[in-house]
């Protein structure tokens, strides 16, 4: 069978962005031809900026090489300019004559700077910026002429400008408003920004109009002369007052246009085989300027071209990043303001900070940041997230930096940092390496950079570093997904939430069952998506589910923790951490019996066992007689306790027999991630239970629970939930909060960032406010751990279960 | 690699591997992980990570494909190398099923490394 046609008009980032997305998911089923209108293959023109202020080359900037075409046998047409499109007899026709036949057509023309309507336009000397022909221009004027006016006192005209600084112009900024970047900033952060521009030796002109460009002896521009009756000299001007959408070709061939081509959700002109994407489209009513709904736009159209027909474009929230060296400007959403909105704001001028957050209805619209981008991304996610703020309103501007407490010599700022500056602490990667290989490669997603440097890979603490590193490489390119529509994996494009939902609402009780329900793209899913789906199976489906071993991390499956050399460790269950004198002896018996190197005290309050053999377990387990401690589940971990009332002259309850109830209520409980309690006699809290998933506080008249708290990677103090009277209360409310941090929490979330998502009012509503709901939540854990049996015990005495833990032989 | 070089041991029934799942195989020569995917194929790799030196038998298999269990790389089976744009190898050996039984052929001379 002969393969579709499908040709692009247009070799810039959309267009490639949407040939790979679809090459990634549907590789064979177009033959492929491309036109571009310049010499070059697909560049990465954000990076124009840096090129012109000298810090990178036009090679560096290179996303598709011509190799990288020939590889994928895409037919590639460069410096031929598509002039007609016969959509009767579907086929382009460039303006030397080359002629392509198309069963699908995809427009990615872009847009043209905007250029000023005033006499003198076209003089030589006077240019927009767009591309690197006009880089180069502009790098060639600077070398030979003295006096450049930009006009425009927008994102790109900064840039500009900032790039003709460097190479030694006087550069004068032209600009028509009040203040600068009037669409990404407000009038405080616009002074801020522009008396730092004003620090580097740039001019502004605000509130000018441009009436003439005039013409010099050279025939070249020679000044810029104003409304007002000034001039100033300019042997360059640079025109950035705006772009416009390429729409001529596709409006020579009837295509319906207005800002740009008009699309569908699913990228469609008025001519369903002719698709639309990037700057030359106009969806809903907007045409956009920036790569990041260009990219959303593109995966969208890939996805529709390779005939999947499930994704839908519903538009973009933006946020913009000047890419000027050593400015820190960030803002996103509506920042204006208005009757029904409020704003929070930070305003030190002399420190060089200034944070605006607008709120509307306690939800985040927009932000402004300068001098202190640091919560950019944070910011973003909650406003794609329209996550409820009013818990966090007033520590909101002081920022969460997805940062870890450690590793990273207390850096917030990732701008201020040398290049040899460690980032990750746990792969040793430094600034250096990351911003290499974001331009090296092109990266634009945390993904990408945790896949090609590892860096936020490991413990993920360094991620708000990373992402800020990220922003300022490639500016508003980088934007963080929404959490709630991110997909689980690249095997499918559904959300946790999503899977959960289905899980759920069609009771579906097996991983195949499953991925076939959701249409998975890969046969049998991969290491990140099949132990999320095992989880939500179990936990959804208790008793009717059934656990798949093979979609478990060794650990979970050995149930033992591998170590760096492949030896295990062992950690036996010490109910609230108690042990007894045969217990110990057991312990002693069984490391001499079998050699065991390390024998440690933990932190959760028990004996941990390490360097035992595989093949060794069972017969350790054995020989312990203790059951598992669940050191290395996704599970409950342990229950830590003081000595309480029992005996601690100042307790007040009885803090190790309500550990120890606690963890036997809670013994074999599977959870998105691990689960820690502590339980402590009195607010001495020796038992720190306020950094555990729940804190039990004896006091007086009762207990005082606290929730999500974490001690790991970042600190989290846990948060008061309730105060209840006694015993019984404390397992059923630890056990109702517990299932619903089971039933709603994605895999991996441990309970403070669930919580961050849903809120402590959701939390306290289902499990403090709502008495039937609580019983309920607890009723449904205690139905779901009925019967659970010791895993060790189980693989002592079952043959098939031993299995996995004997190596297979062959004879020498 | 020609078969006269190789002697084929055998290493244990097709029933005696998980699916999809891998195990450990002690030879003369070392340690080797024997995986089985979903779709019943057989493959050997030398159980070496060659990113931390991880025991590669003790992954996560699906797919093609193994997830190293200590720190993530993800190799092809087949092949042995590393996934882009990871890098690394390991050395490969050839597998063959007849009768339920999995044989192994094992290299009278150095083993080969898809990507030496």
């Amino acid at each position: 069978m002969s393969r579709m046609k499908l040709v692009m008009v247009g070799n810039g980032m959309a267009g490639c962005r949407t040939l790979e997305e679809l090459l990634k998911i549907a590789p064979d089923l177009y033959d492929i031809t491309v036109f571009g209108a310049e010499p070059h293959p697909n560049y990465n023109r954000i990076l124009l900026s840096p090129v012109l202020a000298g810090e990178m080359t036009v090679n560096e900037i290179i996303l598709n090489s011509e190799q990288w075409y020939a590889e994928h046998g895409i037919r590639l047409h460069l410096g031929r300019q598509v002039t007609q499109i016969d959509r009767r007899a579907r086929k382009v026709v460039a303006a030397d004559g080359t002629e392509a036949p198309y069963d699908r057509l995809l427009l990615a023309t872009g847009s043209t700077p905007f250029m000023l309507p005033v006499p003198g336009s076209d003089l030589p000397g006077v240019i927009g910026y767009r591309d690197i022909a006009d880089t180069e221009a502009m790098i060639d004027a600077a070398q030979r002429h003295r006096h450049a006016v930009v006009i425009g006192g927008g994102l790109l005209g900064l840039e500009a400008a900032n790039g003709l600084k460097l190479r030694g112009m006087d550069v004068t900024v032209v600009h028509v408003m009040p203040w600068l970047m009037e669409r990404q900033l407000d009038r405080a952060a616009a002074g801020l920004l522009q008396q730092s521009l004003e620090s580097r030796g740039l001019r502004f002109l605000l509130e000018k109009n441009t009436a003439e460009l005039v013409r010099g002896e050279s025939g070249r521009v020679c000044a810029v002369k104003f409304k007002d009756g000034e001039s100033i000299p300019a042997d360059l001007v640079v025109m950035a007052v705006g772009i416009r959408p390429n729409t001529a070709l596709a409006q020579s061939t009837g295509l319906h246009c207005e800002r740009g081509i008009v699309v569908s959700d699913t990228l469609q002109t008025f001519d369903p085989r002719i698709y639309a994407v990037g700057e030359c489209a106009a969806h809903r009513g907007t045409a956009y300027g920036l790569v990041a709904p260009l990219f959303e736009q593109a995966k969208v159209a890939a996805n529709h071209l390779a005939m999947y027909g499930i994704g839908r474009y519903t538009g973009s929230v933006t946020s913009t990043k000047l890419k000027v060296t050593g400015i820190d400007l960030f803002s996103a959403g509506d920042f204006t303001g208005g009757d029904d909105t409020e704003e929070i704001t930070l305003n030190d001028p002399c420190g060089g900070v200034y944070k605006k957050v607008v709120l509307k209805d306690n939800r985040v619209v927009g932000a402004v940041l300068y001098g202190d981008t640091a919560d950019g991304a944070w910011y973003v996610q909650l406003l794609k997230d329209r996550q409820d703020v009013h818990e966090l309103r007033d520590h909101l501007l002081f920022g969460r930096t997805h940062l870890g407490d450690a590793g990273h010599k207390g850096a917030s700022h990732a701008a201020s940092l040398p290049d040899e500056a460690e980032i990750c602490g746990c792969n040793g990667v430094c600034k250096g390496d990351i911003v290499k290989s974001i331009k090296t490669h092109g990266l634009f997603t945390l993904e990408d950079v945790r896949k090609h440097t590892k860096a936020s890979s490991s413990c993920g603490s360094c991620t708000g570093l990373v992402e800020q590193i990220l922003a300022s490489c490639v500016g508003g390119a980088y934007q963080p997904a929404d959490s709630a529509t991110k997909p689980v994996c690249a095997c499918t494009e559904r959300s946790h939430e999503e899977v959960r939902k289905a899980i759920r609402d069609h009771k579906l009780l097996s991983i195949p069952q499953a991925m076939h329900f959701m249409e998975w793209k890969t046969p049998n899913g991969c290491a990140t998506c099949r132990p999320a789906l095992n989880y939500y199976l179990i936990s959804t489906w208790p008793h009717e589910a059934k656990d798949d071993p093979q979609s478990r991390f060794i650990n979970e499956r050995a149930h033992a923790n591998i170590q760096k050399d492949g030896t295990y460790s062992v950690v036996p269950r010490m109910w609230g951490g108690l042990t007894t004198p045969a217990e110990l002896r057991r312990i002693a018996d069984v490391a001499e019996k079998y050699a065991i190197p390390t024998v440690k005290c933990t932190g959760g309050a028990r004996i941990d066992l390490l360097g035992i053999k595989k093949e060794d377990l069972p017969g350790v387990w054995k020989d312990l007689g203790m059951p598992s401690g669940h050191a290395y589940g996704k599970s409950i971990r342990t229950v830590k306790t003081c000595v309480g009332a029992e005996h601690c002259r100042f307790g007040t309850q009885l803090s190790m027999s309500m550990g120890v109830k606690l963890e036997k209520m809670l013994f074999g409980m599977w959870a998105p991630h691990k689960v820690k309690l502590a339980v402590s006699g009195c607010p001495r809290n020796c038992a720190e239970a306020g950094i555990k998933d729940v804190g039990v506080i004896g006091v007086d008249s009762g207990y005082e629970i606290y929730v999500a708290g974490n001690g790991g990677i970042k600190t989290e103090v846990a948060q008061f939930l309730c105060k209840v009277g006694n015993d019984e209360e404390v397992m059923e409310t630890t056990g109702a909060f517990l299932q619903l941090y089971r039933e709603e929490g994605w895999y991996l979330e441990r309970t403070v960032h669930w919580m961050n998502r849903v809120g402590l009012d959701h939390v306290k509503k289902r499990v403090v406010e709502d008495a039937a709901s609580r019983r309920a939540l607890y009723e449904r854990l205690l139905f779901a751990l009925q019967g659970y049996a010791d895993p060790w015990l189980e693989r002592t005495r079952e043959a098939a279960l031993k299995r996995e833990f004997e190596p297979i032989t062959v004879p020498d | 690699m020609s078969t006269t070089e190789l002697n084929w041991i055998e290493a244990g029934g097709l029933d005696d591997l998980p699916k999809p799942g891998g195990r450990k195989l002690r030879t003369p020569q070392g340690d080797i992980a024997l995986f089985r995917t979903s779709a019943d194929e057989v493959y050997a790799l030398a159980d070496k990570c060659p990113h931390r030196g991880g025991p590669l038998s003790q992954g996560m298999v699906y797919g093609q494909r193994v997830q190293c269990c200590m720190h993530g790389l993800n190799l092809d089976l087949a092949s042995g190398k590393a996934v882009a744009p990871d890098q690394g190898c390991a050395t490969s050996y050839p597998v063959k099923v007849e009768g339920g039984r999995v044989w192994i052929g094992l290299s009278l001379a150095a083993a080969g490394c898809a990507c030496a």
